[in-house]
């Protein structure tokens, strides 16, 4: 089955340890289990078999987004898979290359000082202009995941005619990040040639699509966080004694866990339903993705806090892999906005 | 995965959803929000109904009365007969633990007699477990049944038990043997209320109105046909029966919670504080959203909770947070009623918005984490038997 396929496949290449050393070195991923990635089908698993991709939906990616969250994949995975291969779907051939694992991607949307969302419609500095049959950009691009790593950007950019979505080779800049698994950064862009991926007619609906398949994505994500954080917490609980006991007797220690177990379930309950109305393009979906994605992030985000508290002064060190869980928490929660600003798809659908 | 019902399913609801809208009582959607006690006549005449259409004891053997259905039948008549807001069946403690109870432990000669008058609604059961000095520690209960002759004669006291006023049986749990360790030593028995020493008290609670009552039992003599499952083994026929309760809550409780959002978006609109409508500001907006997301989470996991019990036969961990989370959401979203109402909110009678209605269900709600397992004792399950922590005690 995918799932223990790849909890296994990164608990062998990703120990936590392994983890720990890729983000304190700033290296932003592993190059070689990337590659092995690409020839176990990871990334293209959604693309369609003529752009080397393996055919299969968003339900077996939605458990690759899980575990890899679970193991606190360090690389551009959510860049790549969950935030660019839609883009690629009007460019076979650069979607093949991804699939091969020999480019990476991110998708580049904001600028200084705005817009700094995909909810906000595009007003874009940087600009595309055509040029000698195709396009060059022009312009900088700010909270760029993963911008220090990847080697190809999905870029948000003016045209004459309106926004449209292009793809051009670049140089990121990394930012330092709380999250350093995965960090931001910038990009410039001076008179870089482009391919043109999304028109201005196609725009809209594109970057609409490329929203609710990312905070989904995330959703699913922030699941395999929080259940990491309560599998320590559980462990740590039955092994850790103090007063002749262990620290899960006490109730005050136990209910902290219980409570964390049932934000991770009523979490998955959300995401799972996400991805199963994004699967299907249900119109239910954009209210489906922003409970998911807020409830999922801020049960993270919970348990994470409640784990560390259970872990004393244990799970308040750097060398403890904790705080990384947080980090990644956080990094989720704020993605797009923190849960009110997705609540708003919710409240508006309920009370226009 | 699927979310949406197969054919027999949607064609089961769509069927169902007819036939309540056929049946529901004259003027029943216009009657007021009358909180409190169940209207009695209403509920009986319902569950008549309810059995002669062949919807009481769906997942119940046919062989008792019940359709042979499968779990997805009843969750989906649970759905919707809240959607409805139909009146309740007169029979929930019979439907929902008596009679489960006797189905898993009873002789056939005790299921024969007394699975089918549930189902009709011809008998009422009441529930006889908790005591003044035995809630969560309900093993530690006193209600002394001495066997003499071919019956046991019981003393003793229970509290919270609603339909007692009107009950013509009870599931009773009693100390057999109190010099057994407490879990042991304990017989289930099902007690006629219309037996001589049978006195019930109504329990006034803080809404104001009598839900429950107190029963005292005085010499009551019981036949010792009348044991489910052995004597001094009735811990575990007790188990089976508070499995039942917090099971088949799962679906009901979520379309009731489903019922007091549509209703308080409704209020939202209706209502303005200084010029402005509920609805439009941004924290209640907010706080409205947070509750929407709580009920589908609560709706999706019960889902996932059933499919495991279709697929496996029994049930999963899941199941153990749906009481828990609805009960807090329903204290959440009743309390957020009250923020939507202002300054009004303590005005809760003839000169109130809604006549008292969120008031009412306010303060209900905080029997909600009490009732039917303690959040406590549920976070106690969860971490022991789910997560197997040490035990606490």
């Amino acid at each position: 089955m995918l799932r223990s396929e790849a909890r296994s496949w990164l608990e062998s290449k990703l120990p936590s340890e392994r983890v720990a050393e890729i983000a304190d070195s700033g290296a932003g991923w592993d190059a070689d289990v990337w590659a092995q990635m690409a020839a176990l089908g990871w990334i293209g698993l959604s693309a369609p078999p003529e752009a080397g991709g393996a055919g299969m939906t968003f339900l077996e990616e939605a458990v690759l987004f899980e575990e890899f969250g679970r193991a606190l994949f360090p690389g551009p995975f959510f860049s790549t898979v969950g935030l660019c291969l839609p883009a690629l779907e009007a460019a076979p051939e650069l979607c093949g290359r991804a699939a091969a694992g020999e480019i990476t991607l991110a998708l580049a949307w904001a600028e200084r000082p705005g817009p700094l969302t995909l909810f906000e419609p595009g007003d874009y500095g940087t600009k595309a202009v055509r040029a000698d049959g195709g396009w060059t950009l022009t312009g900088e691009k700010i909270l760029v995941p993963d911008a220090g790593v990847v080697s190809h950007f999905v870029v948000a950019a003016g045209t004459a005619e309106g926004p449209g979505l292009f793809v051009a080779e670049g140089a990121g800049e990394r930012s330092s990040t709380m999250d350093s698994t995965r960090a931001f950064g910038s990009v410039r862009f001076d008179d870089a040639s482009a391919v043109m991926v999304a028109g201005p007619q196609e725009f809209g609906g594109l970057l609409g699509r490329i929203r609710l398949r990312a905070h989904c994505a995330l959703a699913l994500e922030a699941v395999g966080v929080a259940e990491a954080a309560l599998v320590m917490a559980v462990d740590h609980s039955k092994t850790r004694s103090q007063f002749g006991r262990p620290i899960g007797a006490y109730q005050a220690v136990s209910h902290q866990v219980a409570d964390t177990y049932m934000d991770v379930e009523l979490a998955r309950s959300l995401a799972y339903w996400a991805a199963w109305c994004v699967a299907e393009a249900d119109p239910g979906a954009p209210a489906a993705v922003a409970a998911a994605k807020s409830f999922a992030a801020e049960a993270a985000v919970r348990a994470c806090e409640r784990s560390t508290q259970v872990h004393g002064g244990m799970g308040f060190t750097w060398e403890h892999m904790l705080h990384r869980y947080y980090k990644r928490a956080q990094w989720i929660d704020a993605f797009d906005g923190y849960g009110h600003a997705h609540r708003t798809v919710i409240a508006d659908s309920l009370l226009p | 995965m699927d979310f949406r019902d197969s054919p027999t399913e949607a064609r089961f609801r769509a069927d169902l959803r007819e036939w309540i809208e056929n049946n529901l009582p004259d003027g029943w959607s216009e009657r007021p929000a009358k909180p409190g006690r169940m209207d009695e006549h209403a509920a009986r005449e319902w569950s008549r109904k309810l059995f002669d259409a062949g919807y009481a004891g769906l997942t119940w053997p046919e062989k008792y009365g019940g359709a042979g259905a499968p779990y997805s039948h009843q969750a989906i008549f649970l759905e919707e007969v809240a959607r409805a807001e139909a009146p309740e069946h007169i029979g929930i403690i019979g439907l929902g633990m008596a009679g489960p109870t006797i189905i898993s432990h009873g002789t056939e000669d005790q299921k024969v007699r007394y699975l089918r008058p549930i189902l009709s609604g011809e008998e009422v059961w009441c529930q006889g477990f908790s005591e003044p000095g035995a809630g969560s520690d309900l093993a530690s209960l006193r209600t002394r049944a001495v066997r003499d002759g071919d019956a046991f004669v019981v003393n003793g006291q229970k509290v919270w038990s609603s339909f007692a006023h009107i009950a013509d049986w009870c599931i009773l749990v009693t100390r057999t043997d109190p010099d057994a360790p407490k879990h042991a030593g304990l017989t289930y028995l099902l007690v006629d209320m219309n037996s001589d020493g049978v006195e019930v008290r109504p329990l006034r609670q803080v809404t104001g109105d009598p839900e429950f009552n107190e029963i005292f039992f005085n010499d009551v003599r019981v036949p010792v046909s009348n044991v489910v499952g052995a004597v001094d083994d009735g811990w575990k026929v007790a188990m089976t029966t508070l499995l039942h309760e917090r099971g088949t809550l799962g679906f009901a409780l979520t379309a009731r919670l489903e019922v007091q959002l549509n209703k308080l978006l409704k209020l939202a609109r209706e209502v303005s504080v200084n010029g402005r409508r509920a609805a439009d500001d941004p924290l209640i907006r907010d706080g409205i959203a947070q509750r929407w997301i709580e009920l589908h989470a609560l709706r999706l996991t019960n889902y996932r909770a059933l499919t495991k019990l279709m697929t496996d036969g029994v049930p999963g961990p899941e199941g153990s947070i749906a009481k828990l989370h609805w009960s807090e959401s329903n204290q959440r979203l009743t309390k957020l009623a009250l923020d939507v109402l202002g300054p009004r909110a303590q005005l809760d009678g003839a000169d109130s918005i809604w006549g008292g209605y969120w008031q009412y269900h306010q303060l209900r709600s905080r029997g909600n984490t009490i009732e039917a397992g303690t959040s406590e004792i549920l976070r106690n399950i969860i971490a022991e038997r789910v997560l197997g922590l040490p035990k606490s005690r």
